[in-house]
């Protein structure tokens, strides 16, 4: 992040690739359409660039504030445009493609993606259901409420507990030294 | 502190609270040291949740076109002094990520309504409210009247964050102010929208001045006789 503020756009090619595909294929996962996702990419980059001087962050890193970013910008985007679809992507083609281009980053990314998918099959369904349809469906709590038919506070609670819960699954990995902070660092 | 809101981390970190509670959460976070840590924890377990995501990769030229744009444009440097404040990461990411989302709607809006020259003039406004809010030297400056607060830089930039204006009835503006001794600075307009309003207050707010809002018929005014609706404490 200082190497950004200092205005070194080689800094920001790094930050990109980096981040640049997870960001990608997160805007994706939301938004389901290739140039409304890599609109929500670029306008994250950007944003980070002008105000990266004023941006003085220890603990939230760039990283994370570029995927918060796009995260914020495709929710805002698919709930004004009931753009949103639950069905879960084909990951095998998403296999497929990693499997035809076997970078250090590809395979770090393979490792990290499943990594994180079994944590989250260990979740009771309840709350990896809240989860996955909030982050990746774009739905409100309440709009999950009443999908679900469940009372409000009940999806803030499986909400709450899962998060907690995962990122403990997470945190218990990173123990045993699986997990290459990459992200954050 | 009501357990009910700390619980909304989760919601707020997976950007699925409803507007409302998105306000109530983010006008509780500044006072709230423990809800700060776990927003800042849920966050890094949010980044895991967006690798999960991945699969495709995005298109040769995003990359270029990225770096080219930021090329076009350059940084806003804001003076920076070190300091130790734990609670400031996550609240300039907190502030930055709601100015960017906020104002971006606005940028999007003109530029559909085809005037480039109120695109050039809102992203200049989203840059400069972007980097005043960011600025974790900035100083918060609490509202006598009206629900929100000032967010003042060190270099006398200010942004009015308010939340629950109305928006100003047809014919109508909301006009900001600047008062500094007996003077009476007019210092933009803005519609209000439902949720929260983030205005770029025009002009240099200096020490002992108050920056307050008044509603005024459309175009606004040069010296206001009305009460104002917000007003700040002394900043």
């Amino acid at each position: 992040m200082a190497l950004v503020a200092r205005g070194d756009e080689g800094a920001l090619g790094e930050l990109y690739d980096r981040t640049g595909r997870i960001a990608y294929g997160l805007a994706v996962r939301v938004l389901r359409d290739d140039r409304l996702a890599e609109d929500a990419v670029q306008e994250a980059f950007l944003a980070v660039w002008r105000s990266a001087a004023g941006f003085r962050a220890e603990r939230a890193k760039a990283s994370t504030w570029i995927l918060t970013l796009v995260h914020r910008r495709a929710v805002d985007l698919v709930r004004r445009e009931e753009r949103r679809r639950t069905e879960p992507l084909d990951e095998e083609a998403a296999r497929l493609q990693d499997a035809s281009e076997p970078t250090d980053e590809a395979v770090w990314l393979r490792f990290e993606r499943e990594r994180v998918q079994a944590a989250l099959k260990q979740l009771p369904d309840v709350q990896r259901e809240a989860i996955e349809l909030a982050y990746y469906g774009g739905f409100s709590q309440s709009q999950l409420a009443e999908r679900l038919g469940v009372p409000l506070g009940t999806i803030k609670s499986r909400m709450f507990a899962g998060l907690a819960r995962l990122r403990e699954i997470l945190d218990e990995a990173s123990k045993e030294g699986s997990w290459r902070p990459e992200l954050t660092s | 502190m009501a357990t009910g809101t700390h619980e909304l981390t989760a919601g707020y970190a997976l950007d699925a609270l409803d507007s409302e509670e998105r306000r109530t959460y983010e006008a509780h976070l500044p006072d709230c040291v423990r809800c700060q840590d776990e927003l800042t924890s849920f966050w890094e377990t949010a980044d895991a949740l967006a690798i999960a995501a991945s699969g495709p990769e995005p298109s040769a030229g995003l990359r270029g076109r990225i770096l080219a744009d930021a090329r076009a444009e350059p940084q806003v440097v804001v003076p920076f002094e070190p300091r130790r404040r734990r609670t400031v990461p996550v609240l300039s990411a907190v502030a930055a990520v709601a100015a960017v989302a906020a104002l971006g709607v606005g940028l999007w809006a003109s530029q559909v309504a085809g005037d480039l020259d109120d695109a050039r003039a809102a992203l200049e406004r989203e840059r400069q409210t972007a980097a005043v809010l960011a600025d974790s030297t900035a100083r918060t400056v609490p509202l006598e009247a009206g629900e929100g607060r000032l967010v003042v830089g060190q270099d006398g930039r200010a942004v009015l964050v308010l939340n629950g204006l109305d928006p100003a009835p047809p014919g109508k503006t909301y006009e900001m102010w600047i008062f500094e001794g007996d003077e009476m600075l007019p210092s933009g307009l803005f519609a209000g929208e439902d949720g929260v309003d983030i205005e770029r207050v025009d002009g240099t707010v200096t020490p002992g001045d108050v920056v307050a809002v008044t509603l005024e018929n459309e175009g606004g005014v040069e010296v206001s006789k009305n009460e104002p609706i917000v007003a700040s404490t002394p900043v």
